[in-house]
């Protein structure tokens, strides 16, 4: 008998498949069960944040950030913040550097507590999610009781920090990190070990260094490839500097490497956690945002008896605040990766321009270069262990 | 912090040499303007250069400024991880004249080109796949540039009766306000309502 030629076959993975981690459409070609070609359409959460930012103040601006990454907002309102504040050379009071360190880390547990489990889900697994979404549902207590709101906060503002901590919450944050560890020692022994865990992930999306740095990989993709690159450590921003924590590489580059970087980012988040608010504790009252009238609104109290006040608060809230002109690229070690912020300020009380780099979209176009070849069964433990939310890689 | 700038400053002179057009360091970042068609060469001296060593390709965006003569300004963003420092290089190019692509030197550029490409219009020579990407299917105009209005043309509404999405021109029941907080006293460069015949009774 003849042999038969099978011609490649098409698939649309998404928009809505469980696993594609939000609005992916992706179109694999397929080879029997090989991918052959990935060409990932993005765009469905296309909201035209860059265009809106053009048309706010800088003060309204920051909201836009937490819709961003939304599994982990803060972290996204402060490159925002940071971009402003080295625009208006302007110094963040110790203690708002503390709280911010603080959330930023939360907000570091909050997206590697769901990517990790996620991921187990997008494999196979059904219990990890369920113990993770607890952990992450208390976090996000925290981020209510600081800011008023579970997920987009707008917490972080320019110079500071919107309020202070409520001095029972750094209590309970204190008292919440050493059960967050046992609990997390329970999901690492549930994944790391195990078996279909391990098939699913090791050796699987293997990226070296060289690759992953010409294709603009950062945070845990470029540790997952040996690199100890953190922007945390080499170039410190808010209080980093005198935080003491380490920086977990990989060695294997491959997806089961990724997961335990994030498992062990996570141990070190809350060592972070720790330090800050054994610091917070330590010097318990101090300004939280910078005192300049220019750039943060009065004491409410003090509105109701100031003149003075009164017209800075109502300024401050109309007009908002006026930057200098000027152009400055910030970035911070989101979970994901490099999050940065291109902001071009003309002056005026509204960017001119404002572009936001996210990690995701950097990472998800190496998705066909990583793909290629494998299993269409690996396209999810792949997709997952890249650690796309589509809030930020639509923009 | 930035005497390592200047550092780093001095060896990109040295290494572009006559490709180098200005070179500023404001704000704590790096920046320089090189022509468009040499930004292939720029980009490959700067990485390659071992003393620079800028592999790590972070960025690339486009600005509208209307005004000018060349109306769009490429951005890109690089980092070097051993020099740890970054580096901002920009060019500027209008709707019509192309900008060579820089994907062979850095796959990573491959989506951003294609974000500018979607955003403002802005083209690029030698790009394997310059297609839209952010964008709805079949979508027209640039939202990014700055004469593209924030509401857009176009809103889509699922219709009932054709049982399919439709897409017709934006409505809305009020019209967009665009508020003006800016102070008159502080130099805004325009004339108050009402004022124009102070300015010239001030002259006469």
């Amino acid at each position: 008998m003849a042999e038969k030629q099978i011609k490649n076959y098409n698939i649309n993975f998404g928009p809505q498949h469980p696993a594609a981690h939000g609005v992916l459409r992706m179109i694999l070609e397929l080879d029997g069960e090989i991918v052959e070609r990935v060409d990932p359409h993005i765009g469905l959460l296309h909201r035209g944040t860059e265009k809106i930012i053009e048309y706010k103040n800088y003060q309204q601006a920051i909201p836009y950030f937490d819709r961003l990454d939304y599994v982990a907002p803060m972290n996204q309102e402060h490159a925002m913040c940071l971009a402003i504040e080295r625009l208006l050379n302007i110094e963040v009071p110790r203690r708002a550097q503390l709280i911010r360190v603080l959330f930023s880390e939360i907000g570091r547990i909050l997206a590697h507590m769901l990517n990790v489990t996620t991921q187990a889900l997008d494999v196979g697994a059904l219990t990890p999610p369920v113990w993770g979404f607890e952990l992450r549902e208390e976090l996000m207590v925290f981020y209510e009781r600081a800011s008023g709101a579970r997920l987009h906060a707008a917490y972080f503002r320019v110079g500071g920090v919107h309020q202070d901590l409520p001095e029972q919450l750094i209590k309970d944050i204190k008292e919440w990190i050493p059960t967050f560890n046992k609990r997390l020692k329970d999901i690492d022994g549930l994944l790391t070990p195990n078996r279909i865990f391990k098939q699913r992930n090791v050796d699987i999306g293997v990226v070296s260094l060289e690759d992953g740095l010409a294709r603009g990989f950062s945070g845990v993709m470029v540790r997952g490839s040996g690199l100890p690159w953190d922007l945390r450590k080499s170039q410190p921003y808010e209080c980093y500097e005198e935080m003491e924590f380490e920086i977990p590489v990989g060695k294997n580059c491959d997806c089961y490497d990724r997961y335990l970087i994030r498992m062990y980012e996570m141990y070190e988040a809350a060592k972070i956690m720790d330090q800050c608010i054994d610091k917070l504790m330590a010097e318990p009252v101090g300004p939280i945002a910078c005192t300049s009238l220019k750039v943060n609104p009065p004491k409410r109290a003090e509105m109701k008896r100031s003149m003075e006040s009164l017209i800075h608060h109502f300024k401050m809230y109309t007009e908002g605040v006026k930057v200098p002109a000027g152009e400055v690229y910030a970035a911070v070690e989101a979970p994901k990766g490099e999050f940065g912020v291109y902001l071009v300020a003309d002056g005026s009380n509204k960017p001119y321009r404002c572009h936001i780099r996210a990690p995701g979209f950097a990472h998800l176009q190496a998705m066909e270069f990583v793909t290629k070849g494998h299993l269409l069964a690996d396209a999810s433990a792949i997709l997952g262990s890249l650690d796309i939310v589509f809030g930020e890689g639509d923009r | 912090m930035s005497k390592r700038l200047e550092e780093i400053a001095e060896l990109v002179s040295l290494t572009l040499g006559d490709l180098l057009q200005t070179s500023t360091i404001a704000v704590g970042d790096l920046a320089i303007n090189v022509a468009r068609d040499d930004i292939v060469e720029v980009l490959t001296r700067l990485r390659d250069v071992v003393t620079l060593d800028f592999t790590c390709f972070i960025d690339l965006c486009g600005v509208d400024y209307p005004n000018r003569a060349e109306r769009f300004e490429v951005v890109y963003h690089l980092l070097s991880m051993s020099q740890n420092t970054r580096i901002r290089i920009k060019i500027s190019t209008d709707e019509e004249s192309p900008v060579p692509s820089v994907v062979d030197v850095f796959p990573a550029a491959n989506w951003y080109e294609r974000e500018t490409f979607d955003m403002f219009g802005v083209l690029f020579n030698g790009h394997p796949d310059l297609r839209r990407i952010l964008t709805d299917y079949g979508f027209e105009g640039y939202p990014l540039r700055k004469d593209f209005p924030l509401s857009g043309f176009v809103e889509v509404r699922y219709d009932d009766a054709e049982k399919r999405i439709v897409y017709e021109p934006v409505k809305l029941n009020q019209d967009f306000r665009n508020f003006d907080f800016l102070s008159p006293w502080e130099g805004a460069n325009y004339v108050l309502p009402g004022d124009e015949k102070a300015e010239q009774g001030g002259k006469a």
